[in-house]
């Protein structure tokens, strides 16, 4: 297996701040791989600098062997990543079967469009009830798997996932956790950034501590579940 | 392929309304043989249809995708100018432009090749202001465009440009919504279009608004309205598509205004004020934001409400020998002021809401979706 996402001492700006001050990491094909961190610590940054949403200051981003930098939001979506925003930001005034077709907006296949959708349903029979329902009228827990619905929709070979346990009750996490770990035995490989570090780190193959703006640590989530530091820092009293 | 998935969405709801939209065009056909034609019901007709237009195409702007512009009476005043100035009769330019020798423009075209001209005119205007007026955001970008139609109105005026615009002057003599009658030989009206016509262009171009609204791209505008930053993850490009809708919405404001140059028969910059974008923007809120429905039925009500029903408060009225009070000049339009003080109060998502005309018939859809699964 080979290393889909290598980022390399990636800096980003926000008006004079650094909010990255140079940092690298890999995703294996196949992998779940983990940022975990606090707030403010760039995780988010991350992401929003791989998708092409904000603009880099330095460093590289290589995606299957192509510098991904240059690339505007659509065409790092051509490129096949697609972004689970943190807070969900489904479309709340479209049904849940119109935010399920955005999520197709770059593929010109219709009828393949049709038949994913259906997948869609078929992995989330929730959301195949909602169909016509405005997704600002879903509960949290099914708007997280529209969100993720929508991502799948646009067939992408790595998913990353913002905070998706954010604001859930803890029973539709564990939802969310379970449909992560099957996301990848399916083959999809995911970045998954999460503050619900023990969550994370569970289901993670491979884990990095980001803390402002600088990756501190990294291992296997198990190693990193099991390391002192980061049971004081992040994991406290739930991993007692 | 295209036409199975376009098939499946035409349901019974969809061809009510067509028939209930092609019999009200037939109703108008026959009222307009019937009744006489100076009867204020057509004059409401005809402004409406204009309105309704402009309306709709306000709302693809600020309900659909979420650009609040308030540039509409400028771009309605470009179309306006744009038929007024090509489709006047070269015999009647010296009596037009008689302070300009006639004018530059020295030829004539057909009224349709005019009036799409005119929304182009429009169009291309939309898109130099949108370039630098499309990265701000919300009331910023209100402001601007808000800007862009007083600077254009003064700017028709300038006596410089006279020879083109007439300068402050009236533009008129072109051909208006009455000629559209078929007259006999003997110069009588035969057959009475004058307002059937216009109502016909208004709804050909808000069909042409609802099919995109409904299209991949009118779906993406929607996203955008609801979430930009979503909307750019999943791969929509925002600068090409507000600039696109911009255009569009301000394409159709042209047209809107050639048909308000038609409907009053004389063009003036003087009179496509800011308050001419208010009305719109009224019609467009009372009717619903994100409605197109909406926004043609509140243009009818609006403009029959202001120019017909509410006339008799502008006169002194005796009832009994008793004059009732405050009934004066102007009081119209404070009566329409708590009107739509009540509206915005009370009906905060106006007439329809989001909801179409079909969405009427058709129940909630929420219910159709739960009984099939």
């Amino acid at each position: 297996m080979s290393n889909m996402l290598k980022v390399k001492d990636l800096k980003v700006n926000y008006g004079g701040i650094e909010a990255l001050k140079g940092i690298s990491f890999d995703v294996e094909q196949g992998q779940i791989v983990t940022l975990i961190g606090a707030n403010g610590a760039g995780k988010s940054t991350t992401l929003r600098a791989i998708s092409g949403l904000v603009k880099t200051a330095s460093g590289a981003i290589n995606f299957l062997g192509r510098d991904i930098i240059p690339f505007n939001a659509q065409q790092v979506v051509a490129e096949g990543i697609a972004l689970v925003p943190e807070g969900r930001r489904v479309f709340d005034n479209l049904t849940v079967k119109e935010n399920l077709k955005i999520g197709a907006y770059l593929r010109k296949d219709k009828e393949e469009i049709e038949a994913g959708i259906e997948d869609i349903y078929q992995r989330f029979p929730r959301l195949k009830e909602r169909e016509w329902q405005l997704a600002g009228t879903l509960s949290g827990g099914e708007q997280q798997m529209l969100a993720v619905g929508r991502a799948m929709m646009a067939r992408p070979k790595l998913l990353m996932m913002d905070e998706p346990s954010l604001g859930l009750a803890p029973l539709v996490v564990k939802d969310i956790f379970a449909i992560i770990r099957e996301l990848k035995s399916e083959g999809i490989t995911i970045l998954l950034i999460e503050q619900n570090a023990n969550a994370a780190l569970r289901c993670a193959d491979q884990a990095y501590v980001l803390e402002t703006g600088r990756i501190t640590m990294s291992g296997t989530g198990e190693a990193l579940l099991a390391d002192q530091r980061v049971r004081d820092a992040y994991l406290g009293s739930t991993a007692r | 392929m295209n036409n199975q998935l376009t098939k499946k969405k035409i349901d019974s709801a969809t061809i009510l309304s067509a028939v209930i939209v092609v019999c009200l065009y037939v109703a108008v056909f026959i009222a307009e043989q019937l009744i006489a034609p100076t009867s204020m019901l057509f004059t409401v007709l005809k402004k409406g249809a204009t309105y309704a237009l402009v309306a709709v195409s306000m709302n693809l702007c600020n309900g659909f995708t979420g650009i609040f512009s308030l540039g509409q009476a400028g771009f309605m005043l470009l179309g306006a100018y744009t038929y007024g100035i090509l489709t006047l009769p070269v015999a009647e330019r010296v009596n037009v432009y008689q302070y300009y020798g006639g004018g530059l423009v020295q030829f004539t075209l057909p009224w349709f090749v005019a009036m799409l001209l005119g929304g182009l005119v429009a169009a291309l205007f939309a898109f130099l202001i949108g370039l630098p007026v499309l990265r701000l955001k919300s009331d910023y970008l209100a402001i601007a465009t808000l800007g862009f139609a007083e600077i254009i109105r003064a700017i028709f005026q300038w006596d410089k440009l006279g020879p083109i615009t007439n300068g402050s002057n009236m533009l008129r003599l072109f051909p208006n919504f009455n000629d559209f009658n078929i007259r006999g030989a003997d110069g009588q009206v035969t057959v009475y279009l004058s307002t059937l016509v216009p109502l016909l262009i208004a709804g050909a171009c808000i069909g042409i608004i609802v099919m995109l609204i409904n299209s991949t791209f009118g779906r993406a505008l929607k996203a955008i309205r609801d979430d930009e930053i979503a909307a750019e993850a999943m791969g929509i490009r925002l600068a090409s598509h507000k600039r696109l809708a911009f255009c569009i919405s301000s394409f159709f404001a042209g047209i809107g205004g050639a048909m308000l140059a038609m409907y009053q028969s004389t063009v003036q910059a003087k009179g496509f004020t800011t308050a001419m974008t208010y009305e719109i923007l009224l019609i467009v809120v009372i009717g619903g934001i994100g409605s197109v429905t909406g926004s043609c039925i509140s243009s009818f009500l609006f403009v029959a409400a202001s120019e017909w029903w509410l006339r008799f408060l502008d006169q002194k009225q005796m009832i009994g020998g008793f004059e009732v009070p405050l009934l004066r000049n102007g009081f119209r339009l404070v009566v329409f002021s708590i009107i739509i003080m009540i509206v915005v109060l009370f009906f905060r998502q106006g007439i329809m809401g989001t909801r179409e005309l079909p969405d009427l018939f058709r129940g909630r859809r929420k219910a159709k979706g739960g009984a099939k699964s």
